[in-house]
């Protein structure tokens, strides 16, 4: 009797412990190792093997698809939660990346080695450019902004005829080796997913989550409330411009549909349906939806109708997400004695 | 009282209209460093207004701030913020999803916490975390308990308000513009807050300081100052300020006043 | 000497049908402070509507419009009933549901709607007629007129009537206007039913101009969104006049530099606006500002 008692009154202690070293844990014991690590260890683990599961290589490129559509949706969920900027565009980031590897490969003809690095921080930079002048506005500024940018880019393009007008820029380079092609993005996914993740916990992502919460506030503790948020875009476009740099690489070929529609909303739906604010949410979703848009190849812009009306239905009557939920239901598994 | 240093901080004939009222009209003060300036005057007077016209947060009409002799009106509120000139929020303003010492650790990431070293940090900075609760404790955060570890949210209003006060000093400050920091708070609280104001202008901090809870302003402040209706009524000590007959006035509408002078 | 009527008369016309376009959506943004991103798809419902009533139903032209136009408001209506209203306040929400119900509906068209030949809707009038020189069917002259008129009877009615006047208190400070007794959801609802029948009426001013694509919804919206940039989110007068500006803007680059440099216009419209003016021109929010 009294082993047990003492044995709760310890895990007692322990959680106070817990919740004053937020990120260092005391670690009492083998099972508390394994509670913390184990669901990370399960997602790096899981994509790291998926593509030996996988059938066939129209699958494979699935999979590549998929953490496109993971960095994407990540980039906007760290603008979205973590900062108060919506970005209704994330085909915006896609073409800019995609289009300015194509130019760089074909027209300067650097291997992808290059073109990538190089697309991504220059399309980045490029990006936050062009959305610099409405970070001191109001928030709603920004999702307007960024849903007008591809949809006149794309007609910028058609009408002007330049950048290949509607054929596109053909003749890319692709990767020297298939399975660089297929790790390298899942590496990149996983990079940055645990990246942000470290970002966000800092001492920047709290500021950015203030400037989100309370901009007053931090105007008057002399903070430049637009150069943080000029940051924050940076990331997140270079996070963007990077799977459009990899995407162009994949398809050999830039175009029109670089621009799509799909590329924003995707990434808004598979974010509020995996879980807003925990950045593994939104790869979940990613991975719950690209297989499902796969299958309904056949429907054409059914599709899109499809994820908007998800995206409605979960935003209105249940925007907790999938990701919170679970989360929630973890932490409640942790202590299995009652106290 | 006034030194024959300049003034720290010049208000000159500053106007703030919106529309056509006049929150302020042509209000001029100095304030002379290491002293503590009390502002009073009946609610919708104009005070929360000075405050934001000086710290930036509002564009005001006309007339002019300067600070060491420097203009500072115009100049953006986190510009000002970083020259030392810190405020409180009258409807208070804490980061309400983050534990209370993670809110003090926001403004010791700003530019000048990190040039000045924080209060008491001493030149350079310690770990951010370590350095707000300390300063928490300062104001009365019990260190060993849970309280600096609760949300932002799960705080009661005296714990708040003292956490405004923190945010401000966090940032090493020259001028705190106090917007109300007695109300809301039990007695006793009030009572552990008044030696603290006193031992803030020991450091050399220069206050500036709204309230409507006169009796503990008089015991800390030099100097008074009184607005109505966006005018400056009179500035001087606290008996002087009372005993003038339109301050009166302002408080208890002159038909009041003349019922109580006629039944004396 | 004849180019400049021309650029006057067709650049009247041209601006007309921008501030029909989007005076809806400014309307809707400037009193709930919502983005109406489904004004697109109000405007091809409307046109579809019109078009069913019309050729599959046999009614005669002015019921389709009139029914049509009130169908649409009552989309509208539902639109912000259904789904805007639950997510009011959380500004993420709301931007987001606003944008997934344009997407749903203009997408949705695109996949089961306009198959199989081309929607048109006729001119109300036939024929052509030469003003100073310069030939100019008779339809866009009824379009420039009514668009005028349309703007007049705005004016008045944003000025002299109860409703109008106080979706105009809301547009101004809604806390006032909520002291003052103004309900504002029930405001934003009737905002949403104008906001919507404006673009109906719109849609049936200008569809006859050509055929009805989902394709127009997306440029309807964009143009909406940037006429209303430049003018100032939520101001009226500042959405006429960025017509205006922007209208003539692009029938200059059309007749000197060529057709399709005309959404060039509109993208550079927009970053001029944002890097000079960032509030428009006659915008009311002074960036984040708010009373402290």
């Amino acid at each position: 009797m009294n082993a047990t008692h003492a044995q709760r009154r310890r895990e007692r202690l322990d959680r106070g412990l817990k919740v004053r070293s937020e990120g260092i844990y005391a670690l009492m014991s083998w099972r508390e190792l394994v509670y913390l690590t184990l669901p990370r260890l399960i997602l790096i683990a899981g994509l790291l093997i998926l593509p030996f599961l996988m059938p066939t290589a129209y699958w494979q490129r699935v999979i590549s698809i998929v953490c496109i559509y993971a960095l994407l949706a990540l980039s906007f969920d760290f603008l979205a939660h973590f900062v108060g900027l919506v970005s209704l565009g994330g085909a915006f980031f896609i073409g800019t990346g995609g289009y300015l590897t194509a130019i760089l490969n074909t027209s300067f003809g650097l291997p992808p080695l290059l073109t990538i690095p190089i697309a991504t921080v220059f399309g980045a930079v490029i990006c936050t450019l062009l959305l610099l002048p409405c970070l001191p506005l109001r928030g709603v500024y920004f999702a307007i902004v960024t849903l007008m940018y591809p949809l006149l880019l794309m007609r910028v393009i058609e009408a002007l005829d330049i950048l290949g007008g509607t054929d596109g820029i053909v003749g890319i380079d692709s990767f020297a080796n298939r399975w660089i092609e297929q790790y390298f993005i899942i590496c990149m996914v996983l990079l940055f997913l645990f990246g942000m993740r470290r970002v966000v916990n800092q001492d920047l992502g709290l500021v950015l989550r203030a400037v989100k919460d309370n901009d007053q506030a931090v105007r008057a503790s002399g903070i430049s409330i637009t150069y943080y948020k000029t940051i924050a875009v940076f990331i997140s476009s270079a996070m963007g411009c990077l799977a459009g740099a990899y995407l162009v690489h994949l398809y050999m070929w830039a175009g029109l549909s670089t621009f799509a529609l799909d590329f924003s909303i995707l990434p808004i739906a598979a974010t509020v349906i995996g879980g807003a604010g925990t950045l593994v949410g939104p790869v979940l979703g990613a991975f719950i939806l690209v297989p499902i848009s796969e299958l309904l190849r056949e429907f054409g812009t059914l599709r899109i109708v499809f994820y908007a009306i998800i995206l409605l239905a979960f935003i209105v009557f249940r925007s907790e997400g999938i990701m919170v939920y679970g989360q929630r239901k973890y932490h409640q598994f942790e202590k299995w004695t009652k106290v | 009282m006034s030194s024959t240093k300049p003034p720290l901080l010049q208000v000159n004939q500053v106007t703030k209209t919106f529309g056509g009222i006049f929150a302020l009209n042509d209000v001029s003060f100095d304030l002379h460093e290491g002293e503590i300036l009390g502002i009073i005057g009946p609610n919708g007077s104009g005070k929360t207004t000075l405050v934001n016209c000086i710290t930036g947060f509002i564009e005001m009409t006309a007339g002019e701030v300067l600070y060491r002799g420097k203009k500072i009106s115009g100049k953006a509120p986190h510009k000002i913020a970083d020259m030392g000139i810190t405020r409180t929020f009258q409807i208070m303003r804490p980061y309400y999803s983050l534990p209370a010492y993670k809110n003090l650790v926001i403004p010791l990431f700003s530019p000048r916490a990190k040039r000045t070293g924080g209060w008491r940090g001493g030149g350079k900075l310690g770990d951010r975390n370590t350095v707000s609760i300390d300063i928490l404790e300062e104001l009365g955060f019990e260190r060993e308990s849970f309280v600096p570890y609760k949300k932002a949210s799960n705080l009661p209003t005296g714990y708040l308000k003292r956490m405004e006060l923190a945010r401000c000093l966090a940032l090493n400050p020259k001028i705190i513009l106090c917007d109300e920091v007695f109300s809301g708070l039990s007695m006793s609280e009030i009572a552990s807050m008044v030696p603290l104001v006193e031992r803030l202008q020991m450091e050399g901090i220069t206050l500036i300081m709204i309230e409507h809870r006169l009796r503990e302003l008089f015991r800390v402040a030099n100097r008074i100052m009184v607005l109505n209706f966006g005018e400056k009524l009179i500035e001087g000590t606290a008996e002087e300020v009372m005993a003038d007959e339109r301050v009166k006035e302002a408080y208890f509408g002159s038909q009041e006043v003349e019922e109580v002078m006629a039944h004396a | 000497m004849d180019i400049l009527f021309e650029i006057l008369i067709y650049g009247s016309i041209h601006s007309i049908s921008l501030a029909l376009i989007a005076l809806g959506f400014a309307l809707v943004y400037g009193t709930s402070r919502v983005p109406n991103f489904a004004h697109g798809a109000l405007y091809i419902i409307n046109g579809f509507i019109v078009w069913s009533f019309l050729r599959v139903w046999g009614l005669n032209y002015f019921l389709s419009v009139v029914f049509a136009i009130i169908v649409t408001g009552l989309i509208g209506a539902l639109i912000y009933q259904f789904f805007l209203i639950r997510v009011r306040g959380m500004a993420i929400s709301e931007i987001i549901a606003s944008y997934a119900i344009g997407l749903a509906i203009l997408e949705g068209f695109r996949w089961g709607g306009f198959k199989g030949m081309t929607y048109t809707l006729p001119t109300f009038i036939q024929g052509t007629i030469f003003v100073a020189g310069v030939p100019v069917d008779l339809h866009r002259i009824i379009v420039l007129v009514s668009g005028l008129a349309l703007v007049g009877f705005l004016w008045l009615f944003t000025h002299y009537t109860r409703i109008g006047l106080a979706l105009r208190g809301m547009a101004q400070d809604e806390r006032a206007a909520l002291m003052l007794g103004i309900d504002s959801d029930r405001m934003a609802v009737v905002a949403m039913v104008f906001g919507a029948m404006l673009a109906g009426l719109a849609s049936v001013l200008l569809l006859p101009l050509g055929n009805i694509v989902v394709e127009t919804g997306y440029n309807v919206l964009i143009l909406a969104i940037a006429v209303c940039i430049v003018g100032g989110l939520g101001s009226w007068v500042g959405a006429v006049l960025a017509a205006f500006i922007i209208g003539f803007a692009q029938i200059f680059t059309e007749v000197f530099l060529g057709t399709h440099f005309k959404v060039v216009v509109a993208l550079l419209a927009i970053i001029i606006t944002l890097i000079l003016r960032p509030s428009g021109l006659f915008g009311q929010q002074k960036e984040l500002e708010e009373r402290v």
